[in-house]
């Protein structure tokens, strides 16, 4: 498949990098919350491998049925929000408001989900406090929640400014950088989800 | 556009047809894969042998998200090599901490 056919970009592309700005941009930004997860996870591992004792085996504390359903969830809001994009690449307005408000759903039920099963933790005395295991826990899976949360609030903006007609097919940078975020977001959540839920 | 203006690529015509990567399948292919994670997780295994086999369908998953819904497979190359740069960065961070932790 040609490259051009499906990277067609949605206004001239800057010299150097061959990309718009704020694409290059988000890039380096992702670039820098690569760093910042690598540290999160490398302690984690680093803690995990020192205190192998302080760690439950999978589905003994943490609910993994629930966990892999909230998987399911974002691998979800990844498709309908590359399916805005390609949507509004073809100029097709209508369908980009509704596949963006599908993906703020399902990324607001993401959080839901979390929310739930912290409340559900906390009620059986898993608290950050408990210990190596809670608190890197909590502090790898919140991370990441925060940052869906940001995500989902960013895309109530975008949501609403394509509602009003603010993406063309000839300029939707504002889209394809938002969806740049939230697959990263997914993509986070791939690997916390094997290394904290399943290993 | 002056002389010392550098030239830049012209965006090809907004009606041209955009043909697109199978979204569907890629997703088809995420949530198949999240399920041989869930069964391969409880197997009555070696660990170590269940770790490589996640950590394998893990990347496998990333690599899927990255190449085809950020759409890395089909950028420039100097944005591909951006992306990718932090990766060999992130492999000292956690050298350097278990050197440390050591």
């Amino acid at each position: 498949m040609a490259r051009s056919a499906v990277m067609r970009p949605p206004v001239l592309a800057e010299p150097g990098a061959g990309v718009y700005n704020e694409k290059l941009g988000i890039w380096v930004f992702l670039g820098s919350e690569v760093m910042f997860f690598t540290a999160l996870i490398g302690a984690y591992i680093i803690l995990r491998t020192a205190h192998p004792g302080a760690w439950q085996e999978p589905g003994e504390m943490l609910n993994v049925p629930i966990t892999a359903f909230n998987t399911f969830l974002l691998i979800c809001s990844s498709v309908t929000m590359v399916k805005a994009f390609a949507a509004i690449q073809e100029g097709r307005q209508k369908h980009l408001t509704l596949w963006l408000l599908a993906t703020v759903l399902i990324g607001a039920s993401f959080v839901g989900v979390q929310a739930y099963e912290y409340a559900e933790l906390i009620h059986k005395g898993f608290v950050p406090s408990e210990g190596l295991y809670g608190s890197t826990f909590y502090t790898m899976t919140g991370f990441h929640g925060f940052h869906v949360s940001v995500g989902v609030l960013c895309l109530i903006f975008v949501t609403f400014r394509a509602w009003r007609g603010g993406y063309t097919a000839e300029d939707h940078r504002g889209v394809e950088v938002i969806g740049l975020y939230w697959h990263f977001v997914d993509l986070v959540w791939i690997i916390l989800f094997t290394i904290v839920y399943l290993i | 556009m002056d002389a010392t203006t550098p030239a830049t690529p012209a965006a090809p015509p907004a009606d041209e047809p955009v043909h697109h990567p199978s979204y569907i399948g890629v997703w088809f292919g995420l949530a198949f894969l999240t399920a041989i994670e869930l069964g391969v997780a409880f197997l009555p295994w070696a660990k170590i042998t269940i770790i490589l086999i996640l950590v394998g369908l893990a990347v496998w998953k990333a690599l899927l998200v990255a190449l085809y819904y950020m759409h890395l497979r089909y950028e420039p190359t100097r944005l591909r090599v951006l992306a990718m740069a932090p990766l060999p960065l992130a492999l000292i961070l956690v050298v350097a901490v278990i050197m440390e932790y050591r």
